[in-house]
């Protein structure tokens, strides 16, 4: 593949997919760490029924409508988990497992019964996206990565989950301290003077809003995978937040690249002739990252365990 | 302040009475009427009580009779069905720099990435801020207070790697990073090595001896008047309070366990006469 052939095709979505793996594995975990991982889950289930909601509302495939109805449906759910939570007397998890299977079924109900068969949203794209279809036909050669007209033409994707990634990383810096701390320790945390329940809240808040921006672009199934597999791998490298946060971005990053250019190349290699859902195989990369932290990492012994 | 929270004390004042006549100006803490519910039972019911400066206190009863959650109550970590608290006669909420809380060991979870001498920083999360640096004086008051504990050869281990007892004295370093007037403390001794007890009544002590004030929820009767000044048997509701030469009693006891303490065991505590 020629450099011209490889930013016209490759570069969007690999760095969509790059940024979108990101913004899910930062808020990912913290979630892990609070035992909430099947929040990401949730989350990236129920925005099914909020953008069919947003495309019904709307009658058209735009953007901000259905942006709109995803966040709306995962702020209903995150309500509806707590209220089935405390109304039903059951674990958080079983609680998020009832109202996202729902929410989602809901979904694929509202799809079949609306007039949405003719445009590409549907269940399908829902689970993978649409990574290969996200071209930049602008992208004639690295030249026009200076080029304002061609810069213009990138797909609408990459400016939003660019500005998505780097708010939470920004984020994530600020409040990493009250974050850090009402993580480990919620109820010293409040002693202390720091709004716990706000920050809870705000990190499924934050959660929510990687999972609906990045679902649009890579779909739920990369959306899940990301929200679990590259902390968990990280936390088998490092005894330390500060560094297993870093190593999440990484495996991340890595999970994206890898797995793109695998679907891409791997069955070609394979003798197959065509290529493979990139987001599939991003997914699969990232489980195959956290069984060989699993196998190898330094950490793998459970730390309570003295030797 | 908000006076509105606080009839007792704004009456006392009106009347032009020392505001201590109120018994919460004088109180390191108190707390009013206080009811606590999880469900249908309270947990904790309509409990009154305070601790004066300077003293070494326990709140003493059986499991369930609501000792930590009257803590935490006070603390507004779980939400008061009613009654307030007061630490040195403001709102406990308004008084975060002079309390210092240890929550029970079992209540975080140890495999928690991270290192003893970044938990006892987080007592420096006030001074520290969102955003300031980390300096060499921060790192020299956590290391102080680990020092302190006997603690000082552990600071950059991973949590996970301590025994219960040392986890419970990295706990206590950390709240001794936050040089407070008000310690409060669930369970100190629950599962923790001899040495342990040993060290940590030590600092508890001393810290009463700088004239701060220490409450402790604690279950083992038979230290209880070796250990503190006061005590407060609570059973849901409170059964008595004062010094342990006078409440610590048989009869007091008897009214706080019902059957479940066994004569003999009264009798192997050193109980105050009545």
């Amino acid at each position: 593949m020629s450099g011209a052939e490889f930013i016209q095709i490759s570069l969007a979505p690999l760095v969509i997919g790059v940024l979108s793996a990101i913004a899910c594995a930062l808020p990912g975990n913290f979630l892990i760490l609070r035992r909430q991982a099947l929040i990401g889950d949730a989350i990236s289930h129920v925005v099914l029924p909020g953008i069919v909601v947003g495309f019904l509302v709307s009658g058209a495939v735009s953007t901000w409508p259905m942006m709109i109805g995803a966040a709306g449906a995962a702020i209903v759910a995150v309500v509806l988990i707590e209220t089935v939570r405390r109304v039903g007397r059951i674990e958080s998890g079983a609680a998020m497992g009832v109202v996202f299977t729902s929410m989602f079924a809901f979904g694929v109900l509202l799809l079949e019964q609306s007039d949405t068969s003719g445009v590409h949203l549907d269940v399908e794209h829902a689970l993978y996206g649409n990574l290969e279809s996200l071209i930049w036909l602008d992208g004639t050669g690295w030249a026009a990565l200076l080029d304002p007209a061609a810069l213009a033409g990138l797909p609408a994707e990459l400016p939003r989950i660019a500005f998505v990634a780097a708010a939470i990383a920004l984020l994530t810096l600020v409040f990493w301290r009250p974050l850090k701390l009402s993580t480990f320790d919620e109820g010293y945390a409040r002693t202390v003077g720091l709004p716990t329940s706000l920050i809870g809240f705000t990190l499924v808040v934050v959660a929510a809003i990687a999972a609906v921006a990045a679902f649009d672009a890579v779909g739920s199934i990369i959306v899940i995978a990301m929200f679990i597999c590259p902390p968990a791998a990280a936390r088998l490298m490092t005894d330390r937040l500060e560094r297993q946060v870093l190593w999440s971005v990484v495996f991340a990053a890595l999970s994206a690249v890898s797995g793109y250019v695998l679907a891409g190349y791997g069955p070609l290699w394979l003798g197959g002739e065509h290529a493979i859902s990139a987001a599939g195989m991003i997914a699969v990369t990232a489980g195959v990252i956290m069984a060989l932290a699993c196998l190898f990492g330094p950490h793998r012994k459970a730390s309570g365990q003295r030797s | 302040m908000a006076q509105t929270d606080l009839p007792n004390i704004v009456l006392a004042a009106n009347d032009g009475q020392p505001v201590r006549d109120a018994g919460l100006a004088d109180s390191a803490l108190a707390v009013r009427e206080m009811t606590v519910s999880y469900g249908q039972k309270p947990a904790v019911f309509s409990v009154d009580a305070s601790f004066g400066e300077g003293r070494l206190a326990a709140i003493v009863g059986p499991n369930g009779a609501g000792k930590s959650t009257l803590l935490k109550a006070a603390l507004g970590i779980v939400p008061r069905l009613s009654g307030h608290a007061t630490a040195f006669g403001i709102p406990v909420e308004h008084a975060a720099d002079r309390i210092a809380y240890v929550p029970q060991r079992a209540s975080v979870d140890w495999e928690f990435p991270t290192r003893v001498i970044d938990v006892v920083l987080m007592g420096l999360y006030r001074q520290l801020g969102l955003l300031g640096r980390v300096r060499t004086k921060h790192l020299d008051t956590a290391r102080s207070c680990l020092a302190r504990v006997g603690m000082e050869d552990f600071a950059d281990r991973q949590i996970g790697q301590l025994s219960g007892g040392q986890q419970q004295r990295v706990f206590l370093a950390r709240a001794l990073a936050q040089d407070a007037d008000l310690y409060l403390l669930d369970e100190p001794f629950a599962g923790v090595d001899a040495a342990t007890e040993k060290a940590i009544i030590d600092v508890l002590k001393a810290l009463r001896d700088e004239q701060r004030t220490v409450v402790c929820v604690h279950h083992d009767l038979t230290t209880v008047a070796d250990y503190f000044d006061d005590v407060l048997l609570l059973n849901v509701r409170k059964i008595a309070e004062g010094p342990v030469a006078q409440v610590f009693t048989a009869d007091n006891l008897q009214k706080t366990y019902g059957g479940r303490l066994a004569t003999v065991h009264i009798d192997q505590l050193r109980l105050a006469a009545g």
